[in-house]
């Protein structure tokens, strides 16, 4: 009822009433304790004054609309207020202005009339996102509308649109060969909304079918599968996503490892504090940003990156100097030592930074995603997450096997005398080497901030995965720990789907122990220094 | 910046080892110990800190007044560390070594049912202030957090009214732990009673501190696709929320299609996360920092400049929620019921207690019931909003008893609403 009082008021639109203040007794019942009374306002709202009533409307969804005595305000930017019904700013700003809080329901509401008065916008995008968000509740009482819609819109994508939309609101139809149009339109979707409206059709209610018209109810059997397919398709492709995702942060967390325990062969219990040393250094970017850079906050994560490299590095090399170098090929005292070192930066952390997590906060640019597909949305954080482990791989794999340090740190791991024999300064490539590989956890720090939370514990969650990346992949391989992560990762979370997270973290970490009784050297077997001793 | 701040850490140290000290040398009898028992490091950090300091400022507040039958409140922290054992053990020692005449502590239900075998058989007094599963009522104990009946059910009946959406399906989320676990029955049950199918209830459950949600949040889209309006209800508890709300708005799932109403998620928590994309989602109290009356402006006013004076991180924008506000009520009442015992003996606080009153922040006067140890609390249904604040949509008339032993439990009935024993 109130919806087809709605529409009207749209139909109106077109012959669109001059530029007026809205009547203030309209704006009133907006403030309203009940709900009912609330939405019928909103209603009554667009009906009178459907150009008007937009920016009212957006500031109420945006909980920005006021009461500041009897009159209903706008809140803009800096503290300034304006009326409501006229729009000019009220200079001083009044006293007592109280926020009209609105709930889920009335949120609803107001998003779809005000998607249905964006349906005529003249922006395009502004169009296409309203096509967009009336599919999600389009039914009959919205048909007359659409066709409107339909007959003044010129853009085929938006088109498109409308025309799903058009016939999930027809599929009440009492005409069958309208139902079966609809019906056949809708094959094309991909939403399992759809799925859902289509359903009951194939379905018998008694001992009568809920569709009377066989050649409907075959239609939308045949629909529903193809709908079903498409769904089947785009949530194998979200959950292979999600491991990717997950392999792409165990790799981050585990190449620092693959250098400094693969290559070099030092047990390093420490690893998990270097993370959370680049982890710090993106939480420290963002504070220096915020106190003297805030136009620039959104790219504090790209000057994250070098910082966190290097502190982590720093802290690498310091290790490396003062304690581990003096216990190269002692791997029990190593691994107690850097426990120790472990034990020792966490307590810094806590004292310097408190023991509380810190805020990092994702840039604007990482937040959201992109839908592929209805039921598929891939969130920003996660493609960037998987694009900058691939970039840290390659340039990883550069390093190694492309510049003179590179060369030197294979040639120390193969045959260290022989090295130290042709001039290559043995002890300054292990600090190199060792910094390097405390460099690249860093930027897995980084990394980790943007989705997990960054406090002065946070290591210890990630040493465990980390090493089960590098021994399950072959201690000294760098190929080993990218197809172990991945391959723990896919495997994690398709495990998950099935099982649960409880369980699957039970599964894996059992099946890496029977994994690692069969076969020791892991998924690729090579000879590094540790291996020889 | 790193460097002052070290100094600054170095020089608070060098402070307060002085005045331990100087505290220790007036003589230990002046003063009356109380025990603080929170998690200040690991999972629980994020939201346990915040009552440690909310009992140090109670305790700060009532010692400008004059402390307690004349003499001041000395309190003795601990850091249990969010590990359970370790929490018996760090009560163990406040009890016999310290000799606390109170304990405010815990906030996990697994880290209360670790340290109750310590205080019955101690005898100590343990202030829990965190709402909770219920199915406990101990002598030694008083529970000035929510019942389920105070808190849970009335959250999920509104998310069954006309308000709330009319959810139909309900997904259960939590942590896998005592308190999640054990709501969720409750839940079941309530839900089952109102003639929700088992098809049509999802329950999922996470370790600790799990940081990746990717697949429960797919397959709570998956869920609510297959057809009627779906909600969750969330039992997530400490800093794996961070991650769940930032997976939660990163996926698109917006408050108007399926709703999230949280038990553990207050002011406090959703300070680590960007609350932009989470407005309309819901947290079910007995207390929001936005409710306006004279005690919370007073209390909220009292934190802010205890935040400032103390140095917290992000002093700026401390926040108070719901457990603080319980602690707080708890510090006041303890104090109420030692004058009116003229003692700090424990069995004596205990019958003093029963019937205490005290103007809370939520506006109301709170009582503690005669004979339950809980509290008689308003219920407040709050939606998040862009600034990490809540409004309120839904709120009960006044004060609800609680009813420790849920209904829904069976064999409840013939369970009786008082400690037994002693």
């Amino acid at each position: 009822m109130h919806k087809l009082r709605l529409l009207l008021a749209i139909c109106l639109l077109g012959i669109s009433c001059a530029q007026a203040a809205i009547d203030p007794e309209l704006l009133k019942p907006l403030a309203d304790d009940d709900s009912d009374r609330r939405i019928a306002a909103i209603l009554a709202l667009v009906e009178a004054a459907p150009e008007e009533a937009q920016p009212v409307l957006k500031a109420m969804a945006e909980d920005s609309l006021a009461l500041a005595g009897e009159r209903v305000v706008i809140l803009g930017e800096g503290g300034r207020v304006f009326d409501a019904a006229s729009k000019r700013e009220l200079t001083p700003p009044p006293a007592g202005v109280e926020t009209i809080g609105i709930n889920n329901r009335v949120r609803r509401e107001l998003a779809s009339a005000l998607a249905a008065l964006r349906l005529f916008s003249a922006e395009r995008a502004v169009r296409w996102q309203a096509a967009q968000e009336v599919n999600q509740n389009a039914d009959a009482k919205m048909l007359p509308l659409l066709e409107r819609a339909l007959a003044a819109e010129q853009d085929a994508a938006i088109r498109a649109r409308l025309q799903l939309a058009r016939a999930q609101a027809s599929l009440g139809s009492s005409d069958a060969d309208v139902r079966l149009d609809a019906v056949r339109t809708l094959g094309e979707s991909s939403d399992p909304r759809v799925r859902q409206l289509l359903l009951p059709l194939t379905q018998k209610q008694g001992d009568d079918w809920l569709e009377p018209d066989s050649a409907v109810r075959a239609a939308a059997g045949t629909s529903i599968r193809s709908i079903e397919q498409r769904l089947a398709w785009a949530d194998n492709l979200g959950r292979a996503f999600t491991g990717l995702s997950l392999g792409s942060i165990l790799l981050l967390a585990a190449l620092g490892l693959a250098i400094t325990y693969g290559v070099m062969g030092v047990i390093n219990m420490a690893h998990g504090e270097l993370l959370m040393v680049g982890a710090y250094s993106a939480w420290a970017m963002q504070s220096v940003f915020r106190a003297h850079l805030p136009g620039a906050l959104d790219w504090y994560l790209l000057a994250a990156i070098p910082v966190g490299f290097l502190s982590a590095a720093l802290v690498g090399v310091l290790m490396e100097r003062i304690v581990i170098r003096h216990l190269y090929g002692r791997p029990l005292e190593t691994l107690l030592a850097t426990w120790g070192i472990s034990l020792f930066l966490m307590q810094v952390a806590r004292t310097l930074f408190g023991a509380q997590n810190v805020e990092v906060a994702n840039p604007g640019w990482m937040a959201g995603g992109v839908e592929l597909l209805p039921n598929l949305l891939l969130p920003w954080n996660r493609i960037i997450i998987v694009a900058f482990s691939i970039a840290v791989l390659v340039a990883m794999w550069a390093i190694l096997n492309l510049s003179r340090l590179g060369m030197f740190v294979r040639a120390v791991t193969q045959n260290r005398p022989m090295a130290g024999c042709v001039g290559v300064p043995t002890g300054r490539i292990d600090t190199l080497a060792f910094g390097l590989g405390a460099g690249i956890a860093g930027l897995g720090g980084v990394a980790l901030s943007q989705i997990a939370n960054v406090g002065p514990d946070m290591g210890q969650g990630y040493i465990v995965d980390s090493f089960m990346v590098v021994v399950l992949g072959g201690v000294g391989q760098l190929a080993g720990a990218v197809w172990a992560a991945l391959g723990l990762g896919v495997f994690t979370k398709f495990l998950e789907g099935w099982t649960g997270a409880v369980v699957a973290k039970i599964v894996v970490l059992v099946l890496i122990i029977v994994f690692i009784q069969k076969r020791p050297q892991g998924l690729f077997a090579l000879k590094g220094r540790f291996v020889e001793s | 910046m790193v460097r002052r701040n070290f100094m600054k850490t170095i020089s608070a140290v060098a402070v307060t080892a002085a005045f331990g000290l100087n505290s220790f040398a007036a003589m230990a009898a002046e003063t009356i110990k109380v025990g603080v028992l929170h998690s200040l490091s690991g999972t629980m950090a994020i939201s346990e800190t915040a009552l440690k300091e909310t009992v140090l400022m109670a305790i700060a507040e009532i010692n400008s007044k004059g402390g307690v039958l004349g003499k001041k409140l000395e309190p003795v922290v601990v850091d249990p560390a969010s590990n359970w054992p370790l929490f018996a053990e760090k009560a163990r020692q406040l009890l016999s070594k310290d000799k606390v005449a109170v304990v405010f502590g815990c906030w996990t239900s697994v880290s209360r049912k670790s340290v109750l075998p310590v205080f019955k058989e101690l005898n100590g007094l343990l202030f829990y202030p965190v709402q909770y599963e219920g199915e406990e009522l101990e002598y030694n104990v008083f529970y000035t957090g929510a019942a389920p009946n105070q808190q849970a059910i009335p959250a999920v009946e509104y998310l069954m009214s006309k308000d709330g959406g009319e959810a139909k399906r309900f997904v259960l989320l939590g942590t896998d732990y005592v308190y999640p676990r054990t709501t969720n029955k409750i839940l079941r049950a309530f839900l089952k009673s109102k003639g929700v199918a088992d098809a049509d209830i999802m329950e999922e459950y996470t370790p600790f501190g799990h940081s990746d949600y990717q697949t429960i949040i797919a397959k709570i889209k998956k869920f609510s696709s297959e057809g009627k309006k779906t909600a969750v209800v969330s039992t997530i508890n400490g800093d794996s929320n961070v991650p769940f709300y930032k997976e939660l708005g990163n996926a698109g799932i917006k408050a108007t299609e399926v709703p999230v109403v949280a038990f553990s998620v207050g002011e406090e928590e959703l300070r680590g996360v960007d609350t932009k994309p989470l407005v309309g989602h819901l947290a079910s109290w007995n207390y929001f920092m936005s409710l306006k009356n004279p005690q919370n402006e007073q209390f909220t006013k009292m934190y802010r400049a205890w935040a400032v004076k103390q140095k917290l991180p992000n002093a700026d924008r401390a926040v108070t929620n719901d457990p603080m506000e319980a602690t707080y009520i708890g510090v006041n009442m303890w104090k109420q019921a030692v004058e009116k015992a003229k003692s700090t003996d424990v069995d004596k606080v205990i019958a003093a207690m029963a019937g205490q009153t005290f103007k809370a922040p939520s506006g109301f006067t709170i009582k503690m019931d005669e004979t339950n140890h809980h509290l008689h609390k308003p219920v407040f249904i709050g939606e998040i909003k862009a600034d990490g604040q809540f409004t309120v949509v839904w709120k009960t008339p006044g004060p609800v008893r609680a009813q420790p032993w849920s209904p829904f439990i069976p064999g409840n009935e013939q369970r009786k609403d008082r400690p037994e024993g002693r």
